[in-house]
């Protein structure tokens, strides 16, 4: 039994209706608010790139999680399986992700414009028994090495005709019941696993379970302000953890409803769709932000924003002018909060009804306890206010990671003396307010997302004229950071713009534009330490002309 | 007289090299068909003012949109 006394999150948990003795995500998005009457509420509007437009209510979407659910049935799988998805934003999609939940099963969200590798040593890690997908992203980047992945057993394929060895979805959800009996999950049972890079090594798939839910339902309201039938549109799209945990689950556990756009960032479009479905609340990310910024107040001007109630950001830091350019443009600030795939949920916001700081990510949110804590040995110092140190979170948050899948030392690592251990530097005020200051390790991020430079280093090393790669972030006033690669070339291979294009057009192919590098430069030799790891922090500490710091390590230099 | 079209396609693929210039049609859609991303725009956007010397404003971007849009409108504005 949880403590009503010290439990922060006990109301959220009480207005839970709960399944069978346990605890089930899908339940609380769609049947317990069917169950309870609201059958008829508008759960999701979508819209499509081309001008469609299709409306689901809370049983409309219901019944199509449940026809989603039952066609995994009648394939033979059953609780505890893995189900990948990598689509854009249609609505199937969205049934996908709720009737994996409802069939207590587990739902992975690929980004579709990943590339081949990085969805291929995803699905090996996750051991993929489903993969929902496109025929055109199938055909691309699947079907080569489909066969290869052993324990895939079903591929769907959206829409009426699906190439051979796969099913179409649109009939056999047609054929499917509209019906289907959630199944019991325990709240400690896996429902979700997202992807988060590691400066080395493989990706770390994070297993998050049902009991999350709780933590859905309560930041949405107490971070977003989403409460039934606010109209709301996070931009985030599903392949990332923003787009599941605030693009599907908070919004319907909190009866809001929600849109979905299927096109990508496009000013005017994106101005029309706030004005035209009186958008309340708005979750968007850095990038799109600064994007309107460029277009300037006057492309905003013959539009009415005044639907708006609560403007969100999330991604990277969002910058002080941007704060404040929205506050004059939209008659509301955005409101930049923080969180982690690790942590499932919004930690750290700058809260409806609070102060905005710009430039702050805001304070945490009841219940979370922050520190700014430096490592000394195998403990933790814990900072004052104004030094600068790792942002650190006290585990127990419903939401939390549970594992990382097949890897528990890299999950041990993420915990020291009690507190959990983000990666990002950042620094607080007196007033309580958190600070981004920058990464503790390599990792870039890049428009919102975080990508493992090594990810990247192994795929430009595959390239017949590449010896040795290094890869940073530097600084772009639009993505935050974009991706550049240093690479050493093989015998009988000179640097060349036709080589440097080459290269680039490999890592594309390969890891899809999102990840690749933007810019490609040729080296003689790497700065590397004694033991021949290549020092990206050097690399990067050159490029912004920063002091170089300890380089007592440094064994070959950069030529 | 330039050829829009053709250096359209050039900064396009060099923005996004892992596009074969020879499989690209005149209506592919840059985003949904030659699987550009934003940021890979805002460097066409950037290339294509560098070379031509054409300001493409943001709310201007679905003109681009195609290689046949593309020509259309470098040609109306550079010229």
């Amino acid at each position: 039994m949880t403590d009503r006394t010290t439990d922060p999150w006990a109301e959220a948990r009480a207005n839970l209706s709960g399944w069978k003795g346990g605890l089930n995500i899908a339940h609380e998005a769609l049947d317990a608010h069917v169950a309870a009457g609201h059958g008829g509420d508008l759960a999701l509007r979508w819209l499509g790139r081309d001008g469609a437009r299709r409306d689901f209510t809370y049983a409309d979407l219901t019944a199509e999680a449940a026809r989603f659910a039952n066609v995994l049935a009648a394939h033979g799988l059953g609780k505890g399986d893995s189900v990948f998805a990598m689509a854009g934003r249609v609505p199937e999609l969205y049934a996908a992700a709720l009737g994996t939940l409802k069939a207590g099963m587990v739902f992975t969200p690929l980004f579709s414009a990943f590339g081949p590798e990085p969805v291929r040593t995803r699905m090996e890690i996750g051991r993929a028994a489903v993969l929902v997908t496109t025929e055109a992203i199938y055909r691309r980047k699947i079907a080569d090495w489909r066969h290869e992945i052993d324990s895939l057993k079903l591929v769907l394929i959206l829409g009426e005709e699906a190439p051979e060895g796969c099913v179409a979805l649109a009939p056999a959800m047609r054929a499917a019941a509209p019906g289907f009996e959630t199944v019991a999950t325990a709240p400690e049972d896996p429902a979700l696993i997202h992807f988060t890079s590691g400066t080395t090594g493989k990706p770390k798939g994070a297993v998050h379970v049902h009991e999350a839910v709780v933590y859905h339902a309560f930041s949405g309201r107490a971070a977003l302000g989403l409460e039934p039938g606010v109209t709301y549109w996070c931009t985030a799209d599903p392949g990332w953890v923003t787009g599941t945990s605030y693009g599907i689950i908070s919004p319907l556990v909190n009866r809001a409803t929600m849109l979905v756009d299927e096109a990508e960032f496009d000013l005017e479009r994106w101005y029309s769709i706030v004005q035209d479905e009186k958008v309340q609340v708005w979750y968007s990310a850095p990038t799109a932000i600064r994007m309107m910024m460029r277009a300037g107040a006057e492309a905003a001007k013959p539009y009415d924003f005044s639907s708006l109630t609560f403007l969100a950001s999330v991604g990277e830091p969002l910058n002080p002018e941007a704060v404040i350019w929205s506050e004059v443009v939209f008659g509301q600030p955005f409101h930049d909060n923080w969180w982690q795939t690790e942590t499932g949920g919004i930690m750290i916001a700058n809260r409806p009804g609070q102060e905005v700081r710009p430039g702050s990510m805001g304070k945490p949110l009841p219940g979370v306890e922050v520190g700014i804590v430096e490592r000394e040995g195998g403990t933790l110092k814990v900072l004052g206010p104004g030094a600068v140190g790792e942002l650190a979170l006290r585990p127990g948050w419903p939401s939390m990671m549970r594992a990382y899948l097949n890897e528990p030392a890299r999950y041990a690592k993420c915990f020291v003396d009690g507190w959990y251990l983000s990666g990002d530097l950042a620094t607080r005020d007196v007033a309580g307010y958190v600070w981004f200051v920058g990464r503790a390790d390599d990792l870039i991020k890049t428009s919102g997302h975080l990508i493992g430079p090594f990810e990247v280093e192994s795929a430009l090393i595959e390239h017949d004229a590449v010896a040795e790669a290094g890869v940073i972030g530097i600084p772009d006033e639009t993505a935050g950071e974009v991706v550049k690669a240093y690479v050493t070339l093989n015998p009988g291979f000179a640097p060349s713009e036709a080589l440097e294009r080459d290269i680039r057009g490999h890592a594309r192919k390969k890891l899809g534009p999102a990840v690749a590098p933007r810019e490609v430069v040729f080296r003689k030799t790497l700065p590397k330490t004694r033991s021949g790891k290549i020092m990206r922090r050097l690399l990067k500490a050159r490029e912004l002309g920063l002091p170089e710091g300890d380089i007592s390590t440094l064994e070959t230099d950069e030529t | 007289m330039t050829d829009y079209r053709a250096v359209f396609v050039e900064e396009l693929t060099r923005v996004a090299p892992d596009i074969d210039p020879s499989t690209v049609g005149d209506g592919d859609h840059i985003q949904d068909d030659l699987a550009l991303d934003s940021m890979d725009v805002l460097n066409l956007v950037a290339a294509l003012h560098a070379r031509l010397g054409v300001d493409i404003p943001e709310r201007d971007y679905p003109e681009i949109a195609t290689p046949a849009r593309a020509a259309a409108y470098l040609a109306a504005r550079a010229g």
